[in-house]
C-alpha cells in the first residue's frame, strides 16, 4: 500500500497490529483493555449475520438488544508510527462466530481466566490452540488474590508447558502491560527459533 | 447490550447500505486505516449524509474500528459505506500490517520495546 501513504495531507497513517484479548464471559477482558489502553476502551456493536443463525435461537427472546454483539477495543501507541490495538473478544459462546474475522491477522492473543471457574475459558483455549495462534494465560486474581500457582494453573488446564501463565491483576495497568509483555516475549522467542 | 439509544435509530443500519449486508471488496478489517482525500474530487456523485460524516471523522487517519464507534455504526454497514468512498475515489486506504506464520521479528521487537515503555 506504498501508494497511499503518506496521506495526501503529508501525514504517514502509522501500522496498525492487534492482539486479542479472550477468556469466558465476565473474566476481565473489557477491564483490562480499558486498563492498558491510551483510549477509553471503545465499543462496536455488530448485528447478528447469518452465521448466527441456527447457532442463536432468538426465538422467545424480546429483548431486541440480544441481536447485537459488542466488541471492546483499546489502542496503544507504539511510537509515531505503530499502533497496537486490543480487542476484547466476546464472551459469550454463541458470539464465536465472530472470533474467525478477529483472528485474522493478529500477533497473538491473551486468554484470562479466572481460577473459581477455569472453564468458562477451556473453549478460548482449544480455539487458539487449533488454528495455532500463540497466547499466553493471563489469571485475573479477583481482589487481587491468587490461591494457585501458575504450576498448578498450566497443569490443571492441560497446557504445554512452554505456554506461559502469568497471576495478574486486569484492574492495574503495569500488571496488564506484564501480560502483553510476556506475549511479545513468547512470538520472539518461537519467530527466532 | 450497552442501553443504548432505548428508542433505537431513526434509520435502521442497512438502509444506510441500500439493503446491502455484504461490502463489495474485503478490503476494510477492523484495523485498516483509512483516510479522506484533500481536496475531495470534484464531480461525481454527491456523497450521502452519512458519507460525508465519515469522510469528515477520517480527515485525518483512522483505523474502521474507531470509525464505526465514532458513528454509532456497525462496522459491517461501515465496511460497505467505505467501499463507496473508495470506489468513488474519496478515501484511501492502508492495510495492517500483515502477520504470517512467521512473524516480522523487528516488528515483535518494536511492539515489545514500546510496551516496556509503557
Amino acid at each position: 500500500m506504498a501508494a497511499s501513504d503518506p496521506t495526501p495531507q503529508g501525514m504517514p497513517a502509522p501500522d496498525a497490529v492487534k492482539i486479542l484479548v479472550a477468556g469466558g464471559f465476565g473474566v476481565g477482558k473489557t477491564t483490562m483493555v480499558g486498563s492498558v489502553s491510551e483510549i477509553v476502551p471503545l465499543r462496536t456493536e455488530e448485528p447478528l449475520t447469518t452465521a448466527g443463525l441456527g447457532v442463536d435461537d432468538l426465538d422467545g427472546i424480546p429483548d431486541k438488544q440480544a441481536t447485537t454483539v459488542a466488541l471492546d477495543f483499546g489502542r496503544i501507541s507504539i511510537g509515531d508510527d505503530l499502533v497496537l490495538y486490543l480487542f476484547g473478544t466476546p464472551g459469550q459462546q454463541r458470539f464465536w462466530f465472530m472470533w474467525n474475522d478477529l483472528a485474522i491477522g493478529a500477533l497473538g492473543a491473551v486468554v484470562l481466566v479466572d481460577v473459581r471457574r477455569p472453564e468458562s475459558s477451556f473453549a478460548a483455549i482449544d480455539f487458539f490452540e487449533r488454528r495455532k495462534i500463540p497466547f499466553v494465560i493471563g489469571v485475573n486474581g479477583f481482589y487481587g488474590e491468587h490461591p494457585y500457582e501458575p504450576d498448578e494453573i498450566r497443569e490443571a488446564l492441560a497446557l504445554p508447558e512452554h505456554t506461559p501463565v502469568l497471576l495478574f491483576d486486569a484492574r492495574e495497568r503495569a500488571s496488564c502491560r506484564d501480560v502483553l509483555i510476556a506475549l511479545l516475549d513468547q512470538l520472539i522467542a518461537t519467530s527466532a527459533r | 447490550m450497552n442501553g443504548g439509544d432505548a428508542a433505537g435509530r431513526l434509520v435502521r443500519p442497512f438502509t444506510l447500505t441500500g439493503g446491502r449486508t455484504r461490502p463489495s471488496r474485503s478490503d476494510f478489517t477492523l484495523i485498516t486505516t483509512v483516510t479522506a482525500v484533500d481536496p475531495q474530487p470534484v464531480g461525481g456523485a454527491r456523497p450521502q449524509p452519512e458519507h460525508t460524516r465519515i469522510l469528515r471523522l477520517c480527515a485525518k487517519p483512522i483505523v474502521v474500528a474507531e470509525l464505526a464507534t465514532g458513528l454509532d455504526l456497525p462496522v459491517s454497514v461501515v465496511a460497505i459505506m467505505l467501499c463507496d468512498l473508495l470506489e468513488a475515489g474519496r478515501i484511501t486506504v492502508r492495510q495492517p500490517r500483515l502477520i504470517s506464520r512467521t512473524p516480522d521479528l523487528d516488528l515483535l521487537k518494536k511492539v515489545r520495546d514500546g510496551l516496556g515503555r509503557l
